[in-house]
């Protein structure tokens, strides 16, 4: 890879106590990448989506976020909603949605930073100037699309809990988009998804790395996600990484088959991890 | 019918309604069946162990009567479950012009006597102190137990530019706003970032700190005497006097009316009911700014606007600060219509009240807000000659509305943005 | 240095009552997580109670001083404590899962509930009860100055140390208080493993109004003067207490109540009475905004 990494991750450790949940991790996702974090229960992944998107601080080890203009951040210096700001927005194994907001509102929260700006901090906003409606109407725009992405435009003005859990999973990806970010962190977006909204997943998440030129980088069981997808992949058991590369290479690392389901079961493992056993 | 209270049913009410009066013998016993009198003996003992009976018997009378009742309503025959009609947009605004027309005419009604607009008055105080809360609680969800001190700092700030400087009203006014959301944001600073609840003890001792140097510091404040002789408000500089001492046109002079005592207090109510229609306006219209939805969006979620580059802390803080910018213009209204202040009048139940307004009314709604403060504060009002059992219901009804409708009188949260295709649009490349 | 001893000995007089209100607080918070508004005002009500008790008493001829405070311990105790139990099961069970601001509202209509009905049960005048422990140990004395430590402040001590160490034993090792962990931590899952929840959940009010009735009694025997109004700055303090010490945790409320009684004592012995308030709430911004989960509090890892 000859192109400076969006996300460079060096000797990231962070202890719970006595536990050691990230044990001098070091990993590197390239831009315009669909790169994939895989590992069994418990193997630390969202610890470090956490340190990464500055819920958590680690005790060592360096972040550093590029933007395709050059300027870099060093993330664990920073707060969480710094990080996003800059271009790191992520979202939530166990969604996180605003659930009395409507649809929409969703997704205008999401652009709060370039509204708020545009309402010179609500006084503009207050009066209804042009250049604030203009903007709020850009702001729409972008929502209205991103729903229509996700499937979502008919049911733009109802309570966000009260969709479906998928629409929920898709919401919450289409509100990420719409924070602009350059890298979206997605914690197992495919969770509870059925087959064929998993498909239809996999088709989102390439357009979003095909047409809009975003990095990726996700934490996913369902191998049947991972494999078609990504571009690389890091393997984590027990907070340190055991293998990475292309899906094909760790596809056939011994190291990881072993992780997964242990030497004895080596035939259901690979079945695994070539996705077509059933989700991790 | 008949057959929905079978036998057995009502003696299991007896016996549900038998236990109950047992329990208020227990709660009775100590405190009802014995009375502690003070003589020149010193302390001895009433005893009336008869109210202990009457407590039982009306406690055991209410709970049969009650349970009774919930099991015929329940089996009452229901064909189908009525679906919930929601109150639609259009009716709800009707229902607010409707309101705000009966405000502005009920000077001019006929029953509109000195002590019903002085009553609407107060009530209007209120409504305004819930729609200033309501920022703060309903829509941001932070949780302040001392909004009453914003209040007071609204009250003497008044009264004490007013009395060392000479200011009027309308230059006190703002001034006062913005004496309180600097108090706002000075304690809202440090204890923003603490969870909701650590949130609430904080405010409730920021709350008592206020009033206890309100008492403390009487060089400034009076002490517990408070100030009295606060400039009443005057129409645009004409004051509302019978005669002006330094000669100055009076207001009824100038309008050419006899003097009467009423135009000061019409002008009083115009004047709350102009600030309360400006604190509703200005919060259906922030509502709808990106500040207004990072509020109910921290509200539902704080880590997820985390995630999405809001700054809780400043989010916060500006709703605090606004919400106690309400506060101290309603204080300074109400020093100038009092004209006496004292730390008698920012005691905790004052806050307890106005949270107490908010969440009946239904957090967030503006309605609901006007209706909560009109049963929590008017009808108290009217029933003032009870004056020793009008706390008492107003605690028993503080919990029986909340055990009744635990969401509030009215829920319904209006969406701030409508896009309104329930059909899928053509699709439009919108570019990213 | 002598000075400073007696206004240390007050300091935790004081403090043992703010901590033995403090528990309460601080374990209903632990399971139910609503701040029980009306638990100042219940320890109010132990106060009255145990007045009456002693007038009773008076009245049937027991006069000996150990006895009668015995059985007014028991009498307070009994009575409040069916106060604590009716006032969760009428006011606040009934709104368990529903938003967060209804229990505490309801909470706060029932404090002026009963701050009324003791005022219109009672009169709303102070009511002084006389001395009925004297006698202290002079522990030194410079000058004219003695440093005193009474019988009743002994008394208040010990009972207090007693209780403390009955409540860390059951918490550890009874089931009712591995029922009362386990509720703490998932309602849900200590239901579907058999705890009775709503049973333990009653048993903690309870012992909250139990512990706040033996508060009642101390400070009615120590000051000798009580009104229908105590409940109220005593029981903030004693919620400032139980947050300062980090709420949740027993041992934690037993210390913010010594601290907030030591800050207070000394305050007002060294500074200025008027205040002590503001000092006590002062010592709890800082603690917060330094330690977010008080001094004993476990830190918590926030769940994302």
């Amino acid at each position: 890879m000859m192109v400076a990494p969006v996300l460079s991750v060096e000797h990231l450790t962070i202890r719970f106590g006595g536990l050691l949940a990230i044990d001098d991790l070091s990993f590197e996702a390239a831009p315009g990448d669909i790169t994939a974090l895989i590992g069994p229960n418990g193997a630390g992944k969202t610890t470090v989506f956490n340190c990464i998107t500055g819920f958590y601080k680690p005790d060592v080890g360096r972040m550093t976020f590029r933007r395709e203009s050059g300027e870099s951040f060093l993330l664990e210096r920073m707060d969480g909603f710094r990080i996003a700001r800059a271009g790191v927005v992520r979202t939530f194994q166990n969604i996180r949605l605003f659930p009395g907001m409507s649809v929409i509102e969703n997704l205008m929260v999401a652009q709060h930073v370039p509204l708020m700006r545009a309402s010179l901090y609500s006084v503009a906003g207050f009066l209804r100037l042009r250049r604030y409606l203009d903007v709020e109407k850009q702001a729409i725009e972008r929502a209205r699309y991103w729903l229509d992405k996700t499937g979502l435009l008919d049911q733009a003005d109802v309570p966000a809990g009260s969709l479906p859990y998928g629409a929920q999973r898709r919401l919450e990806i289409a509100r990420a988009m719409c924070a602009g970010p350059s890298l979206l962190c997605l914690d197992e977006p495919a969770a509870g998804l059925n087959p064929r909204e998993s498909l239809a997943l996999n088709e989102l998440l390439l357009s979003i790395r095909d047409e809009h030129g975003i990095s990726i980088l996700l934490i996913e069981h369902d191998m049947s996600v991972v494999m078609q997808i990504s571009d690389r992949i890091v393997v984590l058991e027990q907070g340190r990484k055991i293998s990475q590369g292309t899906p094909d290479e760790v596809r056939s690392d011994p190291e990881v088959i072993r992780a997964y389901l242990g030497v004895e079961d080596e035939e259901t493992a690979v079945a695994v991890l070539q996705g077509q056993g059933a989700r991790g | 019918m008949e057959g929905a209270v079978s036998k057995t049913s009502i003696v299991a009410l007896l016996r549900d309604a038998g236990a109950a009066a047992i329990v208020a013998a227990l709660l009775a016993f100590p405190l009802l069946g014995f009375r502690l009198v003070d003589s020149a003996q010193g302390l001895s003992l009433d005893t009336r162990l008869i109210w202990v009976v009457y407590a039982a018997a009306v406690v055991f009378a209410g709970r049969f009567l009650f349970s009774l009742a919930r099991v015929l309503y329940e089996a009452r025959p229901r064909a189908v479950a009525r679906p919930k009609v929601a109150v639609p947009g259009r009716a709800r605004y009707l229902v607010g012009i409707a309101l705000i027309a009966v405000a502005l005419l009920l000077p001019w009604l006929p029953f509109a006597d000195r002590n019903i607009i002085d009553k609407a008055t107060l009530i209007l105080i209120y409504v305004m102190l819930g729609w200033g809360l309501n920022i703060v609680v309903g829509l941001a969800g932070l949780l302040d137990l001392g909004y009453v001190a914003f209040y007071a700092v609204g009250a003497y700030s008044y009264a004490l530019l007013s009395q060392h400087f000479g200011l009027s009203f309308w230059i006190c006014l703002p001034l006062a706003g913005l004496l309180a959301a600097s108090f706002g944001v000075a304690l809202g600073f440090p204890v923003l970032r603490l969870r909701g609840d650590y949130l609430a003890i904080v405010t409730l001792g920021f709350g008592e700190i206020v009033r206890e140097v309100l008492i403390n510091w009487g060089a400034v404040t009076g002490g517990p005497n408070g100030i009295s002789g606060i400039q009443r408000p005057s129409f645009f500089g004409l004051p509302m006097v019978p005669a002006s001492p330094d000669g100055a046109t009076t207001f009824a002079q100038f309008f050419h009316l006899a003097f009467s005592p009423n135009h000061r207090i019409i002008f009083l109510y115009y004047l709350i009911l102009a600030l309360a229609l400006a604190t509703n306006l200005f919060t259906l219209r922030i509502r709808r700014l990106p500040i207004g939805r990072a509020w109910e969006a921290l509200r539902e979620d704080e880590i997820a606007c985390r995630s999405l580059g809001l700054n809780p802390t400043m989010v916060k803080l500006s709703a605090f600060a606004i919400g106690a910018t309400f506060a101290g213009f309603a204080g300074s209204f109400f020093a100038t219509r009092q004209g006496f202040i004292s730390p008698e009048s920012f005691t905790f139940i004052e806050s307890a009240i106005i949270l107490a307004i908010v969440v009946l009314g239904g957090m967030g709604s503006q309605i609901g807000i006007v209706l909560a403060a009109f049963l929590l504060v008017g009808l108290p009002e009217w029933f003032r000659d009870l004056e020793q059992f009008r706390m008492l219901a107003f605690g028993a009804a503080m919990v029986l509305i909340m055990l009744w409708r635990p969401q509030g009188l009215l829920s319904h949260r209006e969406p701030t943005l409508r896009l309104g295709g329930v059909k899928p649009l053509p699709v439009k490349e919108a570019g990213a | 240095m002598a000075y400073f001893l007696q206004q240390l000995i007050n300091g935790i007089t004081l403090g043992a009552t703010y901590g033995l209100i403090a528990i309460g607080y601080t374990m209903v918070y632990g399971i139910v997580g609503m701040i029980n508004f009306a638990h100042g005002d219940i320890y109010m009500i132990g106060a009255f109670v145990s007045l009456v008790g002693f007038l009773l008493l008076g009245a049937l001829g027991i006069t000996w001083v150990p006895l009668a405070c015995l059985l007014v311990l028991l009498f307070a105790v009994g009575f409040t404590a069916v106060y604590g139990w009716t006032v969760e099961r009428v006011a606040y069970r009934p709104l368990r899962g529903s938003q967060r601001l209804a229990p505490l509202i309801s909470a706060i209509g029932v404090s002026i509930v009963l701050q009324n009905f003791v005022q219109l049960g009672q009169g709303a005048r102070v009511k002084p009860l006389p001395p009925m422990i004297d006698g202290s140990f002079e522990l030194s004395s410079s000058g004219n100055f003695h440093v005193t430590i009474s019988y009743l402040q002994i008394g208040i001590i010990l009972l207090t140390v007693a209780l403390m160490a009955g409540f860390t034993y059951m918490i550890r090792f009874t089931g009712l208080g591995r029922a009362q962990r386990a509720a703490e931590q998932d309602k849900t899952m200590a239901a579907l493993i058999g705890v009775d929840v709503d049973r333990t959940i009653s048993i903690t009010f309870i012992i909250g109004a139990a512990l706040a009735a033996v508060a009642g009694l101390m400070v009615t025997l120590y000051y000798g003067v009580i009104d229908f109004y105590i409940g109220f700055v005593v029981g903030i303090k004693a919620f400032t207490a139980a947050v300062l010490g980090g709420i949740g945790s027993l041992p934690g409320a037993m210390l913010g109540g010594m601290l907030i009684g030591l800050i207070e004592a000394f305050w007002s012995g060294y500074f200025s009475i008027e205040y002590k308030n503001v000092a006590a709430f002062a010592i709890l911004v800082l603690v917060l905004i330094f330690r977010p989960t008080g001094l004993l509090g476990r830190p918590e890892i926030e769940k994302v």
